[in-house]
């Protein structure tokens, strides 16, 4: 899922200073599994405002709204008898789905209440880590299954680097080493003999840096 | 085939090798590089030049290797994986060739995480084993990353860094063997402090056969202070410093502490001069420079071939 | 048991402390309380196993949302008793009545409107 963390709370009171109708928009999917922009979250913080805008004596109203997701035309279409009513629509949703209501309502600011950071998994309850990086190439055969590219903090495919300690990456303690985790695996499958080859190097033109990709199915074009 | 590099002349003669470094000044001032130069002039083969070493913006090694050939050295230019795409590394490569630097060290470069611009943007556009492939390429096929001619082929001898000490451990001389299989030359290590694992790492590396493809040169580093020491063996990653060691520099007193840390130093060097396949020793006196020359003639290594 | 205990202390029951969702306290400040308090099971005897401890980690983020709101953390506390304690029910009630006195009444409350 994407995961994402809430902005810091001076942050969003600031944006919402000129403001005193908000819309709130929550997202269903990925943002609700991590905690971050569901219904739950979004009644928190409304109320949080809430009362902080009655502490500083300019009330707001508020207006909580979760759709199913913000990344389909037909749940943000849904927005459409009421979202004119307020001045602002701050989101809760990913980085995707702020922009896909900003392009839908053109006349309405979306402003972000949440920093949207990686795609990733839960490891525990609780706890989310990044897997992937969306570059566009998977690599995973050729490291059984553990990806290089995010998991590393160096990108390296030819690892480890010098830093790896105890398993452990430089960068972070708690970190595991992606290549010590590349190489046991390795070991685990009895592959030990593949290590040795020299992977080559990686063509970033199909991730981000190539630029904003896009996905084409002609078939399923109305 | 050879190149200019002074280095690989010492190399293929078969003596004993030195190579020293020397930090670039966080300033445009050339005299601070031209110092060290100085301190180290005739004591070493050759001189590398580290490239904004642990993050921390200092002047480019490629800008303070050519004020040491300005002062008739050879220098070795680092260029690590960190700060540069495929294109400036190529138009690097080509551009240290073209004013005279021979020797180029493929590194990987600590993260920006540990500097002073910790909010800058991440490269590793590659990493360094393909960064050792792209110059043996260049140089031997005539040929770009992209398979295009290289009009004036860079004659570079190719070197590399490992870490004995790093985990995991039982993968480290297999690395070694795929930067040997990738192109590189000679390797300068980590510095050593723990002999006898040096010593393991050296059999795995001989097992495999890599002291014959490259030349590997061990890392030394004089201990200044009983504070550097322990900084060395808590907070730098991938150091294996004994605790023997750092009992030998408190038996002493305060005022011959640094004298120790240099008798440890060479002693270090003799030690490892006697491993089957170690063909040289890579000294690094972080902003200690000026105590290189009496380590060298310490350890019997002066005159420089 | 008869004891006494301060009137403005009103009693909300909940069949566990787990129960309480964090948004059922910010409500509570929202309609005009100055403080709000959980009373759970002594930690080891929640009939339901560790509903008491989570209600603890919920009152700690109960705190840092209201210091970031600015009504302030030290307005919401959790607190651990048998429901035999009797006696210590109601110095709890003035112990948090004494606390929230001497805070004053909640920065929210000049405008609180009561929201359904």
């Amino acid at each position: 899922m994407i995961v994402a963390n809430r902005k810091p709370f001076e942050e969003i009171i600031a944006m919402l200073k000129p403001y005193s109708k908000i819309l709130l928009l929550g997202c269903n999917e990925c943002v609700t599994v991590c905690a971050t922009g569901g219904s739950k979250e979004v009644a928190v913080l409304a109320s949080e405002i809430r009362l902080y805008r009655q502490k500083e004596g300019k009330p707001v109203e508020i207006r909580e709204v979760t759709l199913e997701r913000n990344c389909d035309p037909e749940y943000v279409e849904s927005l459409n008898p009421f979202i004119h009513d307020y001045e602002v629509v701050m989101s809760m949703a990913c980085g995707c789905g702020i922009q896909f209501v900003g392009e839908h309502y053109r006349d309405r600011l979306v402003l972000p209440a949440i920093n949207t950071t990686f795609e990733g998994v839960t490891e525990e309850h609780g706890v989310w880590v990044e897997r992937c990086q969306g570059c566009g190439n998977c690599v995973l055969d050729r490291t059984l299954g553990i990806c290089p590219v995010t998991r590393c903090a160096k990108s390296i495919f030819n690892g480890p680097c010098g830093g790896s300690q105890g398993g452990k990456c430089e960068v972070d303690k708690d970190l595991p080493c992606a290549w010590q985790l590349i190489v046991d695996r390795h070991k685990e499958m009895n592959m030990m003999d593949k290590y040795l080859e020299i992977q080559p190097m990686k063509d970033w033109s199909t991730s981000r840096d190539g630029g904003p990709r896009k996905r084409v199915r002609e078939d399923l074009k109305i | 085939m050879s190149t200019q590099s002074n280095l690989e002349r010492v190399l293929k003669n078969g003596a004993f090798a030195v190579t020293s470094e020397c930090g670039p000044p966080r300033g445009a001032d050339p005299e601070v590089v031209k110092k060290k130069g100085g301190c180290l002039n005739g004591y070493a083969d050759c001189i590398n030049v580290t490239d904004n070493q642990t993050s921390v913006v200092r002047m480019s090694s490629f800008s303070a290797c050519l004020v040491l050939k300005g002062m008739g050295l050879d220098p070795v230019m680092q260029m690590v994986c960190r700060d540069r795409n495929r294109i400036a590394i190529q138009s690097d490569i080509l551009g240290a060739a073209a004013l005279g630097i021979n020797n180029l060290l493929c590194l990987s470069g600590d993260h920006q995480k540990f500097g002073d611009h910790p909010m800058a943007k991440n490269v590793f556009d590659i990493d360094s084993i393909q960064l050792i492939q792209t110059v043996k390429q260049m140089r031997d096929e005539g040929k770009f990353i992209s398979g295009e001619e290289v009009k004036g082929k860079p004659n570079i001898f190719i070197g590399c860094a490992e870490n004995p000490f790093a985990d995991p451990f039982e993968i480290r001389a297999l690395r070694l063997a795929k930067k040997a299989a990738a192109g590189a030359q000679f390797v300068q290590t980590q510095c050593v402090f723990n002999v006898e694992r040096f010593e393991k790492w050296m059999e795995m590396v001989r097992d495999l056969g890599v002291h014959e493809k490259m030349y590997i040169l061990a890392g030394i580093t004089p201990m200044k202070s009983i504070g550097m020491a322990r900084y060395m063996k808590n907070s730098v990653p991938g150091m294996d410093v004994p605790e023997e060691q750092i009992e030998r520099l408190k038996g002493v007193p305060k005022e011959k502490v640094a004298e120790e840390g240099i008798k440890i130093a060479v002693e270090t060097i003799e030690r490892v001069k006697a491993i089957k396949g170690v063909a040289g020793v890579h000294i690094m006196a972080i902003e200690w420079e000026d105590r290189v020359p009496e380590i060298v003639k310490a350890a019997g290594l002066y005159p420089r071939p | 048991m008869r004891l006494s205990y301060p009137t403005n202390v009103k009693i909300i029951k909940v069949p566990c402390t787990g129960r309480v969702d964090v948004i059922l306290v910010l409500k509570a400040f929202e309609n005009g309380a100055d403080g709000a308090y959980l009373v759970g099971c002594l930690e080891g005897d929640c009939h339901y196993l560790v509903g008491n401890l989570r209600a603890r980690k919920r009152v700690e983020y109960l705190k840092h949302i209201l210091d970031e709101c600015g009504i302030g953390g030290e307005r919401v506390a959790m607190y651990n008793l048998s429901s035999a304690e009797g006696q210590h029910f109601a110095e709890v009630a003035r112990e948090m009545t004494d606390k929230i006195r001497n805070l004053g009444p909640s920065p929210a409350k000049q405008t609180a409107v009561r929201k359904i």
